[in-house]
């Protein structure tokens, strides 16, 4: 007998809370796209569950583009990351502020 | 306890420990193993839900590919631990994590009261086999559901990917 669909939502709301407490508070650039991973996961895990409960192939068809959105968002914010430290030499969330008003 | 939910609570309590374990440390090299291992407990958690295609394509892709990434990027720009993470405890780092803990309230605190998910029954299983390489080909290249399209523009979005990373970290002049 399969835990019920709640548990799994459950898990998944908390995963991404975790990587959201995650993004808000560290603040080396590499660590932060992690946590955006991490709530990306969690999302995909919310997906699959409820594509189960539901039994429907939906499900796991946009968890498969959630997957092919984060390889290529991990590409272009690693890019950024590594032409952020060419120019600047750091790439501390909070020193990196040329784009404010 | 039966064994499908003892296996849950299990793995439950590795993905919680390992994202949070991603969070708190504050060597990012350590973060991003412990990244991997939360990776490969979400796979196990995907078999569970029997959407085996996409634990293989877990472990493949995140597990494998974007980690060794994410790596090798740590490793390319040589940031040792604790030099950027240094002063903790300011008033921005409390208000994020007040900002944070609202949110969670806010999000758990839905999940636990909105509990009519479990009445909904599962219908008639027209998920016969899962979700095996087969299954999930079928669904994606079916012309009578929208998967098509969707799938054909995916290739666009990592084109697109490929070519911004190689202009944006290519060397310049």
């Amino acid at each position: 007998m399969q835990p019920p669909v709640d548990h799994y939502l459950f898990l998944s709301a908390l995963l991404f809370c975790i990587g959201v407490a995650g993004v808000v508070t560290r603040r080396n650039p590499i660590v932060v796209l992690m946590c955006i991973e991490l709530m990306l996961n969690a999302a995909n895990l919310g997906f699959l569950a409820l594509g189960h409960h539901l039994a429907k192939m939906a499900g796991q068809m946009y968890a498969i583009f959630v997957m092919a959105v984060a390889a290529g968002e991990v590409g272009i914010g690693l890019a950024i990351i590594v032409a952020l430290f060419r120019t600047r030499e750091t790439i501390d969330v909070d020193e990196v502020t040329e784009l404010r008003l | 306890m039966s064994s499908h939910a003892l296996s849950f609570l299990v793995l439950a309590a590795l993905a919680t420990g390992t994202a949070l374990a991603v969070v708190l440390h504050r060597n990012p090299v350590r973060s991003a193993l412990y990244l991997v291992a939360h990776m490969l407990v979400l796979a196990a958690l995907f078999l569970k839900l029997s959407a085996q295609f996409m634990a293989a394509v877990q472990v493949v892709i995140y597990a494998g590919a974007i980690m060794v990434l994410f790596l090798f990027t740590i490793m390319l720009l040589n940031l040792g631990a604790g030099e950027i993470e240094r002063k903790r405890f300011s008033v921005g780092f409390i208000s994020a994590v007040v900002i944070a803990l609202v949110l969670a309230i806010t999000i758990l605190g839905g999940a636990v009261w909105h509990r009519g998910l479990m009445q909904i029954a599962t219908p008639v299983r027209d998920l016969r086999m899962g979700g095996t390489a087969e299954a999930v080909g079928f669904a994606l290249y079916d012309p009578e559901l929208p998967w098509l399209f969707a799938f054909e523009l995916t290739s666009v979005i990592l084109l697109v990917a490929a070519v911004g990373a190689v202009v944006l970290a290519g060397r310049r002049r």
